[in-house]
């Protein structure tokens, strides 16, 4: 992964309580702070933290973020640059902070107030997946908070704890969540990050126990899933090299409902340029112009076995563009 | 009123999010006839268009655009830049994500065209952190509109340069507020500004800057292309064109659906297959749960800017959440209550500690240890939240609790009674 120590549980595993005391020798580089009594300290931003436990790569990284932005403004790339941290050690940990002010000049200070602020940045080592419960009032009402206290009985762990070893395969932090954007799938669970819609508490006790067992049940929308460390670094800036990523639809039915329906209904937006048309609906059976809109023409070239060719050599006149959207001919069939 | 499928229309096409097959359905078209035309000319057929903002505020978009100043700059004046605000979390909303998601491009080749009015060269797109498949998307697409000359130096022999870059957020629902968000944008705690001054003039590094929503800008190329005349054909006067509304909850058939401005729960109701357990609509939102609740009274409300105005609540973004008889508005209140209390971003103190106590009363009445007084106490407090606020999600705190009382008094005061109805579903 990458050349920071796994966090986790090696240091209670090996006895060692790190106690926020920064030597050489004297705790896992990227580990945890832990009270005496062995406990996670609820904030691990106590300690110094040290920088140089990210490598080159990591660096590099991080000065390409900065380089998104106008010159004079790299604290733009702090937010990117803490997702870039959290995807090393999953989580951000003092070492990121440090890392993060050293790299744009702030004081860790700065960096900390910012870490601090937002729910993306967890504080302590997060597990392979992050399983997050919508219990915002619709998802709740629908279900969500069923769904909540299930999977966390099923799990014997609360808000942002984890089942198993934090970064070890098929272990789980689980959350509740705020309003996910995705109410017309309610009541919707993520998995670091990726949609499964319409839960029910079976359905999200299965797939947790997929998870548990190693397995990667495929998300309802959106691309397969990944490990928690691997999609930090996408959210930081790092994009999905997956072809299967690129290609998938991120649509499913409620997204596509209003549209399949003004095609069984005929009807349509006003066309473009024959002010007097109105309505398709207006004009039942009718497919006005249809046959000479351009989008029609082009999205039947487009629906052909032929590759499709740009349409748009040239700039294209208003006039030639009869109808605002595709005809029903075609529309792919998914259903 | 029919449908009216705009910025949905490529919904369900053969992958329209791929450069291709956009273009191959008027993809960049409006871009090229943009790019025909002087930026004023753009900026005037926006403001005729009468295009209102779709992030919920709904503030003309080239009235926006005009505040720009908008004179050739000069070597010593700043850059413009304009911000794409994709930070979608308005509970109920969920439009922006499948637009992303489904037709990038439209929203490229909006921005495209707003950074040639306005002067500017460099966007931003502010995606929320969580809504990674967006973010892989809308970056995937940027990328093939770089390749394709959409982006870069010299777009389409135009000699102009445009860039963009794609921002993910990291969690926090006030950074869909936009001074918030150009804070956020800066690399610091997404906190609200005071206004004025406003981001035309000190946006995103103290530069002129334009804010729009994904919706916003994803109509700009439909309006260049079919002008301002067909923008009004659809909607009412006041905010013309389509709305993309979104229905959730107790529906049979939940979903997006685009229909003009102006369209009534009742007609949208029959779209989506009626309710969906067999029980009567008791209240919905109309626009996401910073608008005051509206109830079966407001069936035939027209679900516009103004007329949702009128009839005291706020169009927002057509986020219609519906509840029916069997679900409790005290329950709902006390959760939409938690979210703010939690998304506070604590710079104001009537929200910051406003929010922190009507939880609390909230969550007494729910248990039903509340009096009659707590409900004195509740407005109370709201209403000294509303208004001393930098920014609205203080008001819109505020929204669900002064409403539910309004229509809803009877329903609290039962959870006072000492025959109290069992609760389900308890856990809010």
């Amino acid at each position: 992964m990458s050349s920071t120590t796994e966090p986790g549980l090696q240091a209670t595993a090996a006895g060692v309580n790190t106690g926020g005391v920064q030597t050489s020798t004297g705790r896992v580089p990227g580990g945890p702070r832990r009270t005496p009594d062995g406990r996670l300290s609820l904030l691990d931003i106590e300690r110094p933290g040290d920088p140089s436990v990210f490598g080159e790569p990591v660096r590099a990284a991080a000065l390409e973020l900065v380089a998104r932005y106008p010159v004079g403004q790299s604290r733009s790339a702090l937010l990117p640059m803490l997702h870039l941290v959290q995807s090393e050690q999953g989580y951000v940990s003092a070492d990121g902070i440090a890392f993060c002010a050293d790299v744009l000049g702030l004081t860790k200070a700065q960096v900390s107030a910012v870490a601090t602020f937002y729910t993306m940045y967890k504080r302590q080592p997060t597990g392979e997946y992050l399983v997050s419960v919508c219990t915002n009032t619709l998802c709740g009402m629908l279900g969500g908070d069923e769904i909540y206290r299930t999977l966390s009985e099923l799990l014997g762990v609360g808000m942002n704890e984890t089942a198993g070893d934090p970064g070890t395969p098929g272990s789980i932090t689980l959350e509740h969540a705020e309003c996910l954007a995705a109410c017309d799938y309610a009541p919707v669970v993520t998995v670091n990050y990726e949609f499964f819609d319409n839960q029910t508490e079976e359905s999200a006790t299965e797939l947790v126990h997929q998870l548990r067992a190693g397995n990667r049940p495929l998300p309802t929308r959106g691309a397969p899933l990944c490990s928690f460390k691997e999609i930090s670094r996408q959210i930081a800036g790092f994009g999905d090299a997956r072809p299967e990523a690129r290609t998938a639809t991120g649509t499913g039915v409620p997204t596509e409902v209003g549209v399949r329906l003004a095609h069984e209904r005929h009807e349509q937006a006003p066309s473009y340029d024959h002010p007097e048309d109105g309505h398709q609906a207006d004009r039942p059976g009718g497919q006005p112009g249809s046959s000479t809109g351009h989008a029609e023409r082009a999205a039947a070239a487009n629906t052909g076995a032929a590759s499709p060719t740009s349409a748009h050599d040239a700039p294209l006149q208003t006039a030639d563009s009869d109808n605002a959207g595709p005809g029903p001919e075609q529309r792919k069939e998914t259903d | 009123m029919p449908l009216t499928p705009v910025l949905t229309k490529r919904f369900g096409t053969n992958a329209p999010w791929l450069l291709d097959n956009y273009e191959n359905l008027d993809g960049y078209a409006g871009l090229r006839k943009a790019l025909t035309m002087q930026p004023d000319e753009i900026i005037a057929l926006v403001k005729e268009s009468n295009l209102r903002g779709r992030g919920g505020a709904g503030f003309p978009t080239g009235m926006k655009w005009q505040f720009i100043p908008q004179a050739k700059p000069g070597e010593a004046a700043k850059p413009h830049y304009v911000v794409v605000n994709a930070d979608e979390g308005e509970p109920g909303t969920c439009r922006d994500l499948p637009l992303m998601m489904n037709d990038p491009h439209s929203m490229i080749e909006g921005i495209i065209i707003a950074c040639y009015a306005v002067r500017a060269e460099h966007a931003f797109v502010y995606i929320r952190g969580e809504a990674v498949h967006a973010i892989r998307r809308v970056s995937q697409a940027v990328d093939e509109a770089y390749a394709k000359g959409y982006l870069g130096e010299n777009v389409l022999g135009s000699g102009l340069s445009f860039r963009i870059t794609v921002h993910g957020g990291a969690g926090a629902y006030i950074c869909g507020e936009e001074t918030a968000l150009l804070d956020s944008l800066e690399g610091k705690r997404g906190q609200p500004r005071l206004k004025p001054p406003f981001p035309a003039t000190n946006g995103l590094y103290d530069a002129p800057t334009v804010v729009n929503n994904v919706g916003t800008l994803a109509s700009v190329p439909y309006i260049v292309l079919g002008g301002a005349a067909w923008h009004k054909k659809m909607g009412p006067d006041g905010s013309p064109g389509t709305s993309i509304y979104s229905l959730s909850g107790r529906v049979a058939n939940p979903g997006q659906y685009e229909a003009p401005m102006g369209t009534t729960l009742r007609e949208l109701l029959e779209l989506a297959g009626g309710m969906s357990r067999g029980k009567d609509l008791k209240f919905w939102t109309p626009g996401g749960s910073s608008t005051p609740l509206f109830t079966a009274a407001h069936l035939d409300v027209p679900l516009d800017f103004d007329s949702v105005a009128q009839a005291k609540s706020m169009n927002g973004t057509s986020a219609l959440m519906i509840f029916d008889t069997d679900d409790s508005v005290v329950r709902a209140v006390l959760k939409w209550t938690q979210f703010y209390e939690h998304e506070s971003c604590g710079k104001c103190t009537p929200c910051r500690e406003g929010n922190y106590w009507t939880a609390q009363i909230l969550e007494r009445i729910w248990h039903g240890e509340g009096t009659p007084a707590d409900l004195d106490t509740l407005l109370d407090v709201s209403d000294n939240i509303l208004g001393r606020s930098f920014c609205a999600l203080g008001d819109g705190a505020t929204s669900c609790i002064t409403s539910s009382i309004e229509y809803f008094r009877d329903e609290y005061l039962a959870l006072m009674s000492a025959d109290r109805p069992a609760l389900s579903g308890v856990s809010a």
